[in-house]
Formats: structure tokens, C-alpha cells, sequence
């Protein structure tokens, strides 16, 4: 065959006239939790269009809550239906899956957003400004930081209530990214709650350049990334001549059957395989922010307001690693000799490089994002193990470190300054002497962070660790122990920082918070408490939850 | 009868618990309930003695089990007790000089503070030494070897006041340390030998050749021949027990002298099986021994302290013990026979030499004693009689029993034989000479106290009839046990028993130990007796200086152990500073230049980092393509 006869067959393939456009079957119960919160999302918006800006906080706190309450609802009733272990199937035409992993990772994301919410709503750290109390946004996101417009908007007591819509557009998005069971639902699912993170990240009332220079950082290089997944889906496109996870399986087990015409120059070529699925790895190893794609992490977690720095840092990571496993373990399970070496690296460098790298950090916002970065090595290695216990330990680990992630941040809104909150390191030296009350919680949860017994961090990281060394990794487990003594040494840090040094003079306070993020420091405090105290009734509901449907 | 068993421990250790834990309503009533304790267990004692009379010969042993102590997979161990002839002998003596010394100490001690206390302590130590003679496995044996330690090193240091007291309980206990790590290695290496550590199946495989390799057995026997020589007081780990003398003396008495000084002598004969096994090891343990009773007789000659003179003797009576039992069956029953008269004998010398201390207002220096007989006849004849037995006088507890010994000692045969046997018969000489000494300087001569000062007394009936009682026992038991080999066919279902064949006739024998005696007395008295006895010590010899530092052997320790182990610990340190904080210290400084170094890779613009997101993603690329490859 020539090239002019490829392009023109081509042509006539793509240009062929259809037929009746067949009316998909959704299966709307099954995908009610996702259905809930985008209706929500959507009836957000349309508060924002017509209620009087008075009623519209409360009104939409209300919302968010109610909608992630009832996908919550939703899930476990699904779970309760057995479409978690005997029932599950692929929904929207296998587009969506519904089984244990999906409802599992879906019901921590629901939970985690839920208390999330209660961080966004609380309204009483901020001193109020001309009388009328104010949350961690900016009054108006489109007013020029330090212009006119925006002391205008300030004056008039404006506040972004669209950041509740705006969050639950992005919970839709994540709960569809670990249920997606082809590559263009996972791409869309991608954008869907990027987009919204980007604008919640420049939301910031504080700062609002570092705000919006973080958001513009975080765009670009998740576009840059996006195209990069989107290259890797096209190849893989070429290799299987389709783009559904069972299909793309389906090649790889047993050689390529039916030759699309249009591909038969493409389809079964291993190149397009490897190449396209290390690009597709490589757009989801830059959400759970895997070294070398985590450059975004410290600057974004910095810059975003606090609220959403630990929404971002606790779902954004349960929505990604879900979707990971799920291409590893669905899509790719017949090549895991060809990716595991490369990940394991991959592993390695990331528990490596968070941790050294956070030894020298000043500011606890950057601490916790190399924190995070170290922690996404650790559940990697978990990945890894490619057996049964990989995905329930995993499954586990995900839902232990965002609440102990959740928690943390709350504790670092609380802690301020004339300035807003005071994240530099220094500042929180003989915090303890202060605030007992305040620097116990955050020890507990740097604690967690650290993996000592008793915290969930210890169960969590006990069982990946243990599922990489069954599956043969013993060294890596190795690594990882050692990354977690560099990690111990910096969370250790911060708590001699707060108990045992003087406290200076011009120190920061802690306010008083509400009781939201009250609730939300408690429900943190709790999980990572009853998850390290009694670990066995979760990992073993994660356990039942452990197996794709394919 | 053998739910008895259990009680002959539980009596003093209530007590002990009771002294210890029941504060200061006690103090008025406390050493009755401690002394009645004692006796009750003694009582105890008296009737299983008289059951076990009435049996069989060879249905005599007892055994209860209690319970289970550590049951895990195949690691077994029982609180359980056997109740034989040795232990029975055992049981007698310590519940028996044990009730003695407490009711001697209601007297000694009547004007300490912390009366109740001591009683507490001396209750503890009967219960441990109780058990360590009637546990039936070595592992529970270990627990009463420590707890009879504990008790030492709180007895001993019981007027922790003085620094030198404090300083000779904490020597006691590090010594000590030495000889317990030797039976928790040999414990440890009886249990991958043998899978268990009851003494029963122990010593019936130890017998059987070839079960375990004779090697093997050697160092398990050498093993415990080192904790009999912490416990005992024996070359090399015998610098302990003069120190020991600060503790009061009923102390001294009642632990060492009579019984917990002769756990060793126990631990050795009740291991006989696996001495049998190990001829290298038995050679060792003779040698300990003999060298132990003439370093321990010597150091005796020149002690002006008496209980330090009397602890040089006890160190040397041991050696004998230690000897005999080395000696294997033809002398395990005379080792035990030799320490049931020596605890009578010794423990009376101590009480003894604590009533005069008594009357003389603590003074233990013998240069300052002189002509007590007429001011303390009582303690003055029970302490003669202690002192004609101990020398082996004819016809007393001591000459029985030292002469079995001679006797078997040369029986060994060979020249290793006659080494033995000269060994013994020179250590009975200058048993004569140093205990002469002791006597003629303490009753005999000129006063040489202050008439002004001290008033020299008899002391209360408290003190007076343990004392009365134990003057009994030195004179008759060693002549009761020899009336046709009482003793020794007694216990023979436990130590197996064989007959030497001595080069000469007994009757030599005998007469060459009356004839050493006599020049030994007789030498003492010429040199103390003769002629008055200087009020302070003149300057001596090499030989009486080196005695009077116990042979130099603290020096020995300072300079070879304290100085080594000093110069050991400070290299230790230096290289733990240097090399391993050093190393801690260099990886956390490397780990903190790594992160700043890695840091700068942070420079906030938004094209190196997509920048370095390609070079990753090449990477990814590259190394998946190239594992393919590959």
C-alpha cells in the first residue's frame, strides 16, 4: 500500500455516513453518587445566578453537604447491594465501572470532601473585614490584586461562594477518575476536576498573587501533562485499536484478532504499547505527585488557600492512585514486566526525594507538599505489588493519610499572624507552651505522617510495605523503611520545634476556630486514631473491596 | 506429703512479703513474725525429714508440680520441686541455721532501726535458697541462685551508710554477675543439648556416652564449674567474700558461711552425672578447690580482723568441699557431709566472733581483743568447741569429715593423687595454725582493750542458745554421720557412691592429719601464745603482707580488669563518638546537603520544571523501551 491510498481509505472510513445513532443505557442507580453531586454541582451554580449574596453561604454550605452526605448514602447503599463484590459490572455502556475499588475509593473521596467543605465554610479566623466575616477567599476573584476593584469588593463584604460549586464539579470529576474504564472517560474525567482545582487554587484571600501564580504554575503544567496522557491514549489507540480497558487487556494477552483496517499498520506494535503506556503512566504519576513530575507540588500546595491545599492533597491523591491501579491492574497486568522496573524507580526516587527534600524546608505548607510527595512514594510501593493485597493495602493507606492529611491543614489555618496564617517553620517554635491543645493534635497527625504505632500512618504503611515484600520487593521495602527514617527526622522536628523551644515574643497566635473546622480537626483526629488503634475491620473491608471488575 | 513441698518456700517468702511490704505497724512484731516463719519452715522440713525416713531407700524422692511456667512450642518450663535425699540434707541445714540466726539476730539486732527490714531480707533469702535446692529443673534453679544473690547484696549492704558496706554489696553483686552469666550459658546450652532442663533427663542422657559429645559436655561442666565459683567464693572469683563481711554478722553467718557460700558445692554435686562426663572438666574443678583452700588459708593467717580471718577460713573450708566434689562419686557424699559440719561449725565461729563484737563495742581487730575467756565464758566455750571442730580435732564434727576428704583425695590415685592429698593435709596444718591464732588473740593473753572504754559482757539467751545449739552440732554430727557410713549411704541413691583405693591405709591417713594439726597448733602457739601479741600489727613479711591484701588479688582485679575494662569502656566511647556519631552525624549532614542541593532544582519557573517533566518522561519512555530490549 502506498500513503495515498492509506489517507484516502482513511477518509472513506471516517467519513462513512452513519447510521441511526444507537441511544446509550445508562444505568442511573448504579451511577447515582456521581450523578448526585454534579446535580448539586449544577444547582450551585444556579443559586449563585439567583439568590441574593446574604443567603448564599449558608445556602450553599448546605448544598455541598447534603449532596456529599447522600453520594455518600448512595455508595454505601451500592456497596450494601453487593455491585461492591458479586454484582459488580461496567455501567454506561463499560464506560464507568462499579465495583469494590471504584465504590471504596469513591465513598473516601465523598467522606474526605465532605469534611473538606467544613474547612471551606469556616468563617471565623479571619478577622472580619468592615463588619462582615470573611472565609479564606478572595472577595472577588476577577479584581486585580491590590486595585481598586478589589478593596471595592472587599469593603462590600464580598466572598467567592462559587468555591462550593466549583468543589463539587471537582469531586464529580474524581469520583469518575478511578471508575473510568476507558481511556477517554479517564481523560475527561482528568479535566473535570482539574479545571476546577486550578481556579480554587487562585482563590486565595491572602497573598493573592503567590495565590494566583501557584494556579497559573498548576495549569500549565497540568496541561502540559494532560497532553502528554492524551499522546500516550492516542498510541495505545494505534497498538489496540480501541480505547477500553478490557479491549487494550484483551491485545495484550492474547495478540491482536481482529485487524482494524484503518490501524493495520499500527495495531499489535509493542513500540506503540510501551511508549504509549509509559506516557499514559506518566499523566497520572503527575496528579499523585510522583518524582520527576511532582515540580508543581510544593509551589501549588503553597500558594493555594490552606482549605484547598488539603482538599487537593487529600482527594486529588485517593482519585489518581485509584485510577493508576486501576490502569495497572486492568490495562496492563500482561506487560508488568515491562513497567514494573521502570515504577519501581520511579518508587524509589519519589520516597527518596520527598523526604530528603523536606528536610531543609522553612515553611510547613512546602513541608507537607514533600511530605505528600514521600507519602506517594510509599503508596507506590504498595502499588507495586501487583497482587490482591497491593490493592486492598493501598485502598487502605489512601483513606488513612487524607484524613491525616485534612487534619493537618486545618491545624495550619488556625495558626496566624497580623499577616494571615503563619506557615514559616519558625514561627511555630514553642507553640506547645501556647497552645497545648493545638500543637498535641498536629503532633498526633505528624506522628501519623511518621508511621509511628498506634497512628493509622503505621497500619497503612505496615500493609503496603507488607504487600511489597510478599510480592518480592524486599529491597524496596528496605527503601522505604530508610526514606521513613529521613521522613521521621522532619516531623519529628516540627513537634521538638513546638514542645521544647522557647516561644517568641512576636509569635503567632492560634484562633479559634469555628465549630466547622473544629469538627473537621476532630473527625481527622479520630480516624487516625481508631485506624492506628484498630486497623483490622478496615483492611479487611478494603480487602473485600480488592478486586477490579474487568 | 509432697503438697509440703510448696509450703517449705511459701512460709518465709510470705514473711518476706509481709516485713517488706507492711510498713511500720510491723516494726514492733516483725522479727517474731520472721523468726516464727523460719521455724515453721523448719517444722515443715522435720516432718517430710521424718516421712521420707519412713520409706524405701530408693522410693525416698518427692516431687510435686505446680505449674507451668512458660509453655512455648517446644521451650518447657515448670515450677516444679523434688524433694531427695541432697536436697532434704539441704533443706534441714538452711531452715535449721536459719531459725538459729534469726532468732540470734532478734538479739544482734535489736537496737538497729531497721530491724523489721533485715528480717524481711533474711526471709527472702530463705525462700530463694530454698528453692535453688529444690527446684527440679536448672532454669528455676537460676531464679533462687538470683534471688539468694539479691538477698546477699542487700544483706551485705544493709548499712548502706557506710560507704565501704555500699561498696562491698555492689563488689558482691558484680563478682557474683561473673559466675551467673557462666550457669545462664550453661542453662542455654544444657536446653540445645538436651531440649529440657530438668535435672532428670539431663543427667540420665549426660550418662549415656555419646548423646551429646563429650565436648559439649565439658564446657556445659566448665560452665557451671564458673558459677559455682561466683557463688562460692572460689579462685578466681573469690575477692568478694571478705568484703562481704560488712554486712552484720548474723549475715555472715547464716549466708556466708553456712549455706549460700556453699550453693556451688551444691550446683557441682547435683550436676555430678555431667562432671562424670567430662573428665577435663572434673580435673578443673580440683584444681579450683585445692587452690581455693590454701589461697583462702593463707589469706586467713594474717587477717587481724576476725571475721575477715574467719571468711579466709570459710573461702578455704569450701576449696575442700569443692575438691571432694570434684573428686566425682567416690567423693561427692564426703563434699556434702563436710559442708552439713561446716555449716554447723562455721556459723557458730561467726556468732561467736559477733558476740564478742557485741560485747566489745564492734571491735573487730583481734590485736584489740585479749583474755575474753574469763568476761564471755559461754561464747568463749561454744566458740572452743566451733574451734576444735574446725581444726579436726579427733572425735569432732570437723575431724570426721576433713579426714573423709584427705582420704579421697589421695584415693584419686596417681600423682595427681598425692597432689591433692599433700594439698589437703597442708591446708588442714595451717588450718590449725591461723584458727589457733584466731583463738589465742581473741580469749587468751593480756587484754589489750581499755578497761575504760569497753566493758566486755556476755551477751543475751537470744544470741547465747543458737549459739549453745550450734556448739552441739560441731561436736556430735560429723561423729552421728559416721556411725557405719550413716551419711553416705543416706544420700548414696542421689550421689552414687564408689570407694577409692587410697595408696595407704586409713589409719595413716588419720594419723598423718592429727600429726599436721598438732604442728599447726602448736607453731600458733609458739608464735602467739608464747609471747605477747603486739597491739598493732608489725610490718611482716612479703609473703604475710601480700596474705593481708588477700593475696594481692584486689590488686590483680584493679590492674588487669578495672584498669582494662576503664581502658575498654573510654576506646569504646572514643570510637562511638568518632566513628559511630560520626557516621549518624556525617549521613544527616550528607542527607541535609543532598536536600539543599536537590532544593535549587525548585527555582519556581514554570519552564524548568515542564522542562524537567520531559527529561522524566523521556526517561520513563527509554528505560521501558530498553527493559523490553533487554
Amino acid at each position: 500500500m502506498n500513503p495515498v491510498t492509506d489517507i484516502h481509505t482513511l477518509w472513506t472510513t471516517a467519513a462513512e455516513a452513519p447510521g441511526r445513532i444507537p441511544a446509550p443505557h445508562i444505568e442511573y442507580a448504579q451511577l447515582s453518587p456521581t450523578l448526585i453531586v454534579f446535580g448539586a454541582a449544577i444547582i450551585g451554580v444556579l443559586v449563585e445566578a439567583f439568590l441574593p449574596r446574604r443567603h448564599r453561604h449558608t445556602v450553599q454550605l448546605l448544598l455541598a453537604v447534603l449532596a456529599l452526605a447522600a453520594g455518600f448514602a448512595a455508595v454505601v447503599g451500592l456497596a450494601a447491594g453487593g455491585f461492591a463484590t458479586t454484582k459488580a459490572h461496567l455501567a454506561a455502556m463499560g464506560a464507568l465501572a462499579v465495583d469494590g475499588p471504584a465504590l471504596f475509593l469513591q465513598g473516601t473521596i465523598l467522606l474526605v470532601s465532605l469534611v473538606a467543605v467544613f474547612t471551606f465554610a469556616e468563617r471565623r479566623l479571619d478577622p472580619a473585614s468592615h463588619g462582615k466575616r470573611v472565609d479564606s477567599f478572595a472577595a472577588q476573584a476577577a479584581a486585580v490584586p491590590g486595585g481598586a476593584a478589589e478593596q471595592a469588593a472587599v469593603k462590600a463584604g464580598f466572598t467567592t461562594s462559587e468555591v462550593f460549586p466549583i468543589l463539587l464539579f471537582a469531586v464529580g470529576g474524581m469520583l469518575i477518575f478511578p471508575a473510568a474504564n476507558d481511556l477517554l472517560t479517564l481523560f475527561v474525567a482528568l479535566e473535570v476536576f482539574s479545571l476546577p482545582l486550578y481556579i480554587l487554587c487562585a482563590l486565595a484571600r491572602r497573598q493573592r498573587l503567590l495565590s494566583q501564580e501557584a494556579a497559573l504554575k498548576y495549569f500549565l503544567l497540568g496541561a502540559f501533562s494532560s497532553a502528554f496522557l492524551l499522546f500516550g491514549i492516542a498510541l495505545l489507540y494505534g497498538y489496540a485499536g480501541t480505547v477500553t480497558y478490557a479491549g487494550i487487556a484483551e491485545v495484550i494477552a492474547d495478540g491482536t484478532k481482529q485487524i482494524d483496517p484503518a490501524l493495520a499498520g499500527t495495531m499489535g506494535n509493542d513500540a506503540l504499547l510501551l511508549i504509549g503506556g509509559a506516557l499514559v503512566l506518566m499523566g497520572l504519576l503527575f496528579k499523585v505527585g510522583a518524582v520527576p513530575f511532582h515540580m508543581w507540588t510544593p509551589d501549588v500546595y503553597q500558594g493555594a488557600p490552606t482549605p484547598v491545599t488539603g482538599f487537593m492533597a487529600a482527594a486529588t491523591k485517593v482519585a489518581a492512585f485509584g485510577a493508576l491501579l486501576r490502569l495497572l491492574y486492568v490495562v496492563l497486568p500482561g506487560m508488568r514486566w515491562d513497567w514494573r522496573p521502570v515504577m519501581w524507580g520511579v518508587a524509589i526516587v519519589t520516597m527518596l526525594g520527598g523526604a530528603i527534600v523536606a528536610i531543609t524546608q522553612t515553611d510547613i505548607k512546602r513541608l507537607l507538599a514533600y511530605s505528600s510527595i514521600a507519602h506517594a512514594g510509599f503508596i507506590l510501593a504498595g502499588v507495586l505489588a501487583t497482587t490482591q493485597d497491593g490493592i486492598s493495602s493501598v485502598l487502605f493507606y489512601l483513606a488513612a493519610y487524607s484524613f491525616v492529611t485534612l487534619g493537618a491543614f486545618a491545624v495550619v489555618t488556625l495558626v496566624r499572624d497580623a499577616g494571615g496564617e503563619a506557615t514559616q517553620l519558625s514561627k511555630w517554635a514553642g507553640l506547645g507552651r501556647r497552645s497545648p491543645l493545638v500543637a498535641a493534635v498536629f503532633a498526633v497527625f505528624l506522628l501519623a505522617f511518621a508511621g509511628i504505632p498506634l497512628t493509622s500512618g503505621f497500619a497503612g504503611k505496615f500493609a503496603v510495605f507488607k504487600a511489597a515484600a510478599q510480592s518480592g520487593a524486599g529491597w524496596l521495602v528496605v527503601i522505604g523503611v530508610l526514606s521513613s527514617a529521613i521522613a521521621a527526622f522532619f516531623y519529628i522536628r516540627v513537634i521538638v520545634l513546638m514542645f521544647f523551644n522557647e516561644p517568641k515574643a512576636d509569635g503567632p497566635s492560634v484562633a479559634v476556630p469555628s465549630p466547622l473546622t473544629t469538627t473537621a480537626i476532630a473527625l481527622g483526629v479520630v480516624v487516625t486514631l481508631v485506624l492506628g488503634l484498630a486497623p483490622q475491620y478496615f483492611l479487611d473491608l478494603a480487602g473485600q473491596a480488592g478486586t477490579f471488575v474487568r | 506429703m509432697e503438697n509440703l513441698i510448696a509450703l517449705l518456700i511459701a512460709a518465709p517468702l510470705v514473711g518476706a512479703a509481709l516485713l517488706l511490704c507492711g510498713g511500720k505497724r510491723l516494726d514492733r512484731t516483725g522479727h517474731w513474725i520472721g523468726t516464727l516463719l523460719a521455724v515453721a519452715s523448719f517444722a515443715v522440713a522435720a516432718v517430710l525429714f521424718t516421712d521420707m525416713l519412713g520409706r524405701a531407700t530408693d522410693d525416698r524422692a518427692l516431687h510435686q508440680h505446680l505449674f507451668t511456667w512458660i509453655p512455648v512450642g517446644g521451650f518447657h518450663a515448670d515450677i516444679a520441686f523434688q524433694l531427695d535425699q541432697l536436697s532434704m540434707t539441704f533443706v534441714l541445714l538452711i531452715t535449721g541455721v536459719g531459725s538459729l540466726i534469726h532468732l540470734y539476730s532478734v538479739g544482734y539486732m535489736a537496737h538497729d532501726e531497721r530491724r523489721r527490714r533485715f528480717f524481711g531480707y533474711l526471709n527472702l533469702f530463705l525462700a530463694a535458697m530454698l528453692l535453688l535446692v529444690l527446684a527440679d529443673n536448672y532454669l528455676l534453679l537460676y531464679v533462687g541462685w538470683e534471688g539468694v544473690g539479691l538477698a546477699s547484696y542487700l544483706l551485705i549492704g544493709f548499712w548502706q551508710h557506710k560507704p565501704s558496706a555500699a561498696t562491698a554489696a555492689k563488689k558482691a553483686f558484680l563478682v557474683n554477675r561473673v559466675g551467673d552469666v557462666g550457669l545462664s550459658i550453661a542453662i542455654m546450652l544444657l536446653f540445645t543439648t538436651f531440649g529440657t532442663f530438668a535435672f532428670a533427663p539431663v543427667l540420665d542422657a549426660a550418662g549415656t556416652a555419646g548423646s551429646a559429645g563429650e565436648g559439649k559436655v565439658t564446657a556445659i561442666a566448665l560452665m557451671l564449674l564458673l558459677a559455682a565459683c561466683g557463688k562460692s567464693a572460689q579462685v578466681p572469683l573469690q575477692s568478694w567474700l571478705g568484703d562481704a563481711m560488712e554486712g552484720p554478722t548474723p549475715v555472715s553467718a547464716l549466708i556466708h558461711a553456712a549455706t549460700m557460700v556453699t550453693a556451688g558445692v551444691y550446683l557441682i554435686t547435683r550436676s555430678g552425672a555431667l562432671f562424670d562426663a567430662a573428665p577435663a572438666a572434673q580435673t578443673a574443678v580440683v584444681a579450683v578447690g585445692a587452690v581455693t583452700l590454701l589461697f583462702g588459708a593463707i589469706v586467713g593467717c594474717a587477717k587481724d580482723d576476725i571475721k575477715k580471718a574467719l571468711a579466709g577460713s570459710t573461702m578455704s573450708q569450701i576449696g575442700y568441699m569443692i575438691m571432694a566434689a570434684g573428686l566425682g562419686p567416690i567423693g561427692y557424699a564426703f563434699a556434702i557431709m563436710h559442708l552439713v559440719t561446716h555449716g554447723f561449725f562455721k556459723a557458730g565461729l561467726f556468732l561467736g566472733a559477733g558476740s564478742v563484737m557485741h560485747g566489745m563495742n564492734d571491735e573487730v581487730d583481734m590485736r584489740r581483743y585479749g583474755g575474753l575467756r574469763k568476761h564471755m565464758p559461754v561464747t568463749f566455750i561454744t566458740f572452743g568447741l566451733g574451734y576444735l571442730a574446725i581444726i579436726g580435732f579427733p572425735g569432732l564434727s570437723g575431724f570426721f569429715s576433713k579426714d573423709k576428704i584427705i582420704e579421697a583425695a589421695f584415693a584419686k590415685g596417681g600423682t595427681e593423687g598425692l597432689i591433692l592429698g599433700g594439698a589437703a593435709l597442708l591446708g588442714a596444718a595451717i588450718t590449725a595454725f591461723y584458727m589457733t591464732r584466731v583463738m589465742l588473740m581473741t580469749f587468751f593473753g593480756e587484754k589489750r582493750w581499755d578497761p575504760d572504754e569497753v566493758h566486755p559482757h556476755e551477751s543475751p539467751k537470744t544470741m547465747t542458745i543458737p549459739m549453745i545449739v550450734l556448739a552441739f552440732g560441731s561436736v556430735f554430727a560429723g561423729g552421728l554421720f559416721s556411725i557405719n557410713e550413716a551419711f553416705v549411704h543416706w544420700l548414696e541413691p542421689v550421689t552414687s557412691l564408689a570407694h577409692g583405693h587410697p595408696p595407704f591405709g586409713a589409719t595413716v591417713t588419720t594419723a598423718a592429719t592429727v600429726v599436721v594439726l598438732l604442728i599447726g597448733v602448736a607453731t600458733a602457739w609458739l608464735m602467739y601464745g608464747r609471747r605477747p601479741v603486739p597491739a598493732t600489727a608489725p610490718r611482716g613479711s612479703v609473703l604475710t603482707r601480700a596474705a593481708r591484701r588477700d593475696l594481692l588479688q584486689d590488686d590483680f582485679n584493679h590492674v588487669v580488669l578495672v584498669r582494662g575494662g576503664t581502658h575498654l569502656t573510654d576506646t569504646l566511647v572514643r570510637l562511638d563518638h568518632t566513628l559511630v556519631d560520626g557516621a549518624v552525624t556525617g549521613t544527616a549532614v550528607t542527607m541535609g546537603g543532598l536536600s539543599g542541593l536537590l532544593r535549587r532544582l525548585q527555582n519556581g519557573f514554570v519552564r524548568s520544571y515542564a522542562a524537567q517533566m520531559v527529561g522524566g518522561a523521556a526517561v520513563l519512555v527509554a528505560v521501558t523501551l530498553l527493559m523490553r530490549g533487554v
